[in-house]
């Protein structure tokens, strides 16, 4: 195999992983939540299973290791010996975590991830706590544990367990690439095998169903094993076939019996019967190399296990889901698309959007009367462009689910360093929002979240007094709101002490001591440069970043913050974000004969320009007097250097919001429309210019720049706008 | 033919183009399209040279006065004016001249590079002299008249 095609199937096992972990965290939520069923913990369970196998084939060891031992007290919980406790779902979330850490390691082929050992061996803890622990578990138990009660029962004499072996390839276990017969070898390296081999009695060689697998073995295997060692060897194909591993003293007592009589009643529902040709059979599959017809004979159950599932048992030929995403629950079908491949679509319905809108505006200028075929058509045309257009954006948009499961680990973490309890829980997950702004919500969203869990829940104790339960609990929302998506972090902690607030901003000289400010101003000091309201220094602070990085995060993703707070009853921050960033709500302005477009999120107001409102301040600065505001006026057109002075006239003013949350009025000739401008890159072709975010293509197929407000009224660029001759 | 190659000088095509009474060229391979003059929309903070973008189906195209770039007088921007459109390693824009004159073949060995005038601006555009009968050809240095590249790929 070449490199390039094993590289291929290493990153799909990546993004196989990926989906797992998704379902691990779905069920372990379910289980957390109280409501599962042992369909969620078997989800658990072939996660981690699968991930195991996956790794197994790359020669993940490390990954492999880790994956194995959570699978053994998986499996423990799988049979029922082990309760989903709170406690041990906390300890399977943390395990969950730390198993995204390996494989996390393992795909950037980093060292694997120190962590593990302490979460590890307190699962398996709960293991040696539950009544039948299997005995491979003692290996990994740190001494001082006391598991000695446990160890007469299951440490049997060497040489003498026997056990007995029902094993039944399901197809997808030839499709996995596994064999039998080496499974059957494996197994006599432990001990002394003796094979049966059950045949069913018609058993008929035709092409048609040669893929579906019809014989099944019944091995008894003497010697110094034991069952984790047989279980190791069918390791790979646990969920592909079906086994039953018993000690052979059990497999001859009454329920054997029971299943015989139960084989006899429905012969049809029964997957194969014992043959008394079995040796025969074997030997020409040329299969196991000892055979027995005494054991088969001796009254063994002739099915190994029931059948899977009710509609499997129903159909003649028991044909057995070749993975579980077969399964009925899976998820609808998806495709995997080269990223690049998208965004060029996307380029080209941006296209295909100006376009439009240029025949629009031919049409009109061309004096067609309304209600003509021609019209009519365009009409059509448009639409049919805006619902390309949506479903091509769909196509970019994901889910915030993946995004949110990290934040539970955020706030596991968190919660964990500064020893409160707090819970989260998330709402419309299934909101969908473009990849890119996904990503790019990733860290401020981690940042929040560790502020609310730091900042926002008090202490446990604080918690009690005040009568609320000692476990706070945060809330993620996602929703989609007028064209753009809402994301809610509200949590029932003890709301914002403004009168602290309001005194560390005084100490830090970000505000007068004597300043009147709203609760809404004195809230909004948070997102202020420099601020931090915690007194001591916790694992989670010091990170040296304050709410101010994340507003200026959220902002330039075009995005808006605001915070809403009642003492006692918690905080809860709203951020609203554009669905993509593909596309921008813009005003359209003219300045100086010149089209541009101003970002709709950075616009607070519009007004007219009366001269009263202008104040001078020194030889050029003014500000502008609204409602009691003194803001810092610019002429639009003669700060991009497309005039020189303003001309007299009224004229109207746009405030907008800057980054640092301050506010500047940039002056213009009229406001044109509101309209969605397609984002088109200007860098890639010319560089940076200050104060232009991008440029966009306007029904007239002009150019029409894009602004920066913030950069452009940063006070600092005054010097190379002096120094650069104008454009001609 | 092809054993005439190592001693016969290769050929170059380039196309011919006018800046005010000045002829220069440029490879023809560079050259994506040529087309009509359309009013650019001005970009702040620019040099003079750059006249401003236009839409090219959809890309922003930086448009450059290649007149003022080599210190001459504008090019007097109306419809008789075409903007060849040129590619130089997946950077595209836009140059402004008078017309289109020709598409010229001319082997290597033509080519005389440029007198030394030292600290001249427009010297350091031209990276090679021909004579095509009594018209004296510029070869322009593509590179150098295009607008510099952002360091930053933001």
């Amino acid at each position: 195999m070449s490199i390039d095609a094993m590289t291929e199937i290493r990153a799909s096992f990546f993004v196989e992983c990926e989906e797992l972990m998704e379902s691990l965290h779905d069920a372990l939520a379910i289980l957390d939540a109280g409501d599962g069923t042992d369909e969620t913990v078997n989800v658990v369970f072939r996660a981690v299973h699968s991930i195991k196998g996956g790794a197994g084939a790359f020669g993940l060891d490390a990954l492999v290791g880790f994956a194995h031992r959570l699978e053994t007290v998986l499996d423990e919980l799988r049979a029922g010996r082990l309760d989903p406790t709170p406690g041990a779902v906390r300890l399977f979330f943390q395990a969950a975590d730390m198993l995204h850490d390996h494989i996390r390691a393992a795909q950037s082929q980093d060292a694997p991830p120190p962590t593990g050992e302490d979460v590890l061996r307190a699962l398996e803890g709960l293991m040696q706590a539950a009544p039948q622990a299997e005995p491979e578990a003692v290996d990994f138990t740190p001494t001082g544990l006391s598991f000695d009660p446990m160890l007469p029962q299951w440490t049997t004499p060497p040489g003498t367990s026997e056990w007995t072996i029902r094993f039944r390839p399901h197809a997808g276990l030839y499709r996995s690439g596994n064999e039998a017969l080496l499974i059957l070898r494996a197994l006599a390296g432990l001990g002394d095998t003796h094979t049966t081999c059950i045949v069913p009695p018609a058993l008929a060689l035709d092409p048609a169903t040669a893929e579906q697998p019809q014989l099944g073995w019944i091995i008894t295997l003497t010697g110094d094993v034991s069952e984790a060692d047989i279980r190791e060897i069918f390791d790979f194909v646990t969920d592909v076939c079906d086994l039953d591993i018993s000690p052979a003293d059990d497999a001859a007592d009454g329920s054997a019996t029971d299943g015989v009589a139960a084989a006899m009643a429905s012969p049809d529902a029964i997957p194969f019967r014992l043959a008394p040709d079995s040796i025969v059979a074997a030997a020409n599959h040329d299969d196991p190399p000892a055979t027995s017809p005494g054991v088969g004979e001796a009254g063994l159950a002739p099915e190994l296990q029931p059948p899977p599932a009710p509609s499997n048992a129903a159909a003649p030929a028991p044909a057995q889901p070749a993975s579980p995403k077969a399964e009925p629950d899976a998820a609808a079908a998806t495709i995997r698309v080269d990223l690049d491949r998208v965004d060029r679509l996307v380029n080209l319905v941006g296209e295909l959007v100006i376009n439009q809108a240029m025949l629009a505006q031919s049409v009109t200028e061309a004096g067609m009367a309304e209600n003509t075929a021609v019209m009519n058509g365009l009409e059509e045309f448009m639409m049919l462009t805006r619902d390309i257009q949506d479903g091509v954006m769909m196509i970019r948009a994901q889910p915030v689910k993946p995004l949110f499961q990290r934040m539970a680990r955020i706030v596991r973490e968190a919660s964990t360093g500064v020893a409160k309890q707090v819970r989260l829980r998330t709402e419309g997950d299934q909101t969908e929002v473009d990849k890119t702004v996904i990503e790019r919500l990733s860290d401020p969203l981690t940042h929040m979240i560790r502020n609310s869990v730091d900042h926002g829940i008090e202490t446990p104790a604080r918690r009690l007094a005040a009568g609320k339960p000692a476990e706070g609990v945060i809330t993620l929302s996602a929703s989609h709101r007028a064209g753009r998506v809402l994301i809610e972090i509200c949590d029932d902690g003890a709301g914002i002490d403004r009168a602290r607030v309001r005194d560390i901003a005084v100490a830090r000289g970000l505000i007068a001591a004597d300043a009147q400010l709203t609760e809404a101003e004195v809230d909004n000091l948070l997102f202020l440069p420099g601020f931090s309201t915690a007194s001591q220094v916790s694992a989670l602070s010091g990170r040296g970043v304050g709410m101010d990085v994340v507003k200026r995060a959220i902002t330039a993703l075009g995005g808006r913050v605001a915070i809403a707070s009642e003492p006692g009853v918690g905080t809860k921050f709203s951020i609203s974000l554009p669905l993509t960033l593909a596309v921008l709500d813009g005003m359209v302005v003219r300045v100086a004969d010149q089209t541009l477009v101003v970002p709709l999120s950075s616009i607070v107001e519009t007004a007219t320009l009366t001269p009263q409102a202008i104040r001078r301040i020194g030889r050029s600065a003014e500000v502008l007097h609204i409602r009691g505001d003194l803001v810092p006026l610019f002429d639009l057109g003669a700060r991009l250097g497309f005039r020189q002075a303003r001309a007299a006239g009224d004229r109207v003013v746009i405030l907008t919001t800057q980054e640092d949350g301050g506010r500047a009025a940039l002056i213009v000739d009229a406001i044109m429309e509101q309209r969605q401008v397609v984002i088109k890159g200007l860098s890639r072709n010319y560089g940076r210019v200050p104060g232009v975010a991008a440029a966009t293509i306007l029904g007239d197929g002009k150019v029409a720049l894009i602004l920066d407000p913030s950069d452009l009224t940063r006070s600092s660029p005054q010097t190379a706008i002096d120094a650069i001759p104008l454009a001609g | 033919m092809t054993e005439n190659l190592s001693t016969a000088a290769q050929e170059i095509e380039l196309l011919a183009f006018r800046l005010g009474e000045q002829e220069y060229c440029l490879d023809i391979m560079s050259v994506r399209e040529i087309r009509g003059w359309t009013s650019a929309t001005p970009l702040p903070f620019s040099p003079a040279h750059v006249k401003g973008v236009i839409n090219l189906r959809g890309t922003v195209l930086p448009v450059i006065d290649l007149a003022v770039r080599l210190g001459m007088p504008p090019v007097r921007a109306d419809e008789r004016n075409v903007i060849i459109v040129v590619s130089v390693n997946g950077h595209t824009a836009g140059l402004l001249v008078d017309a289109v004159s020709d598409i010229l073949s001319i082997a290597t060995d033509q080519l005389q590079p440029p007198p030394d005038l030292a600290g001249d601006l427009e010297s350091s555009c031209i990276s090679a002299l021909t004579l095509v009968g009594q018209r004296l050809i510029r070869v322009l240095q593509l590179g150098a008249v295009l607008p510099a590249r952002p360091a930053e790929a933001a």
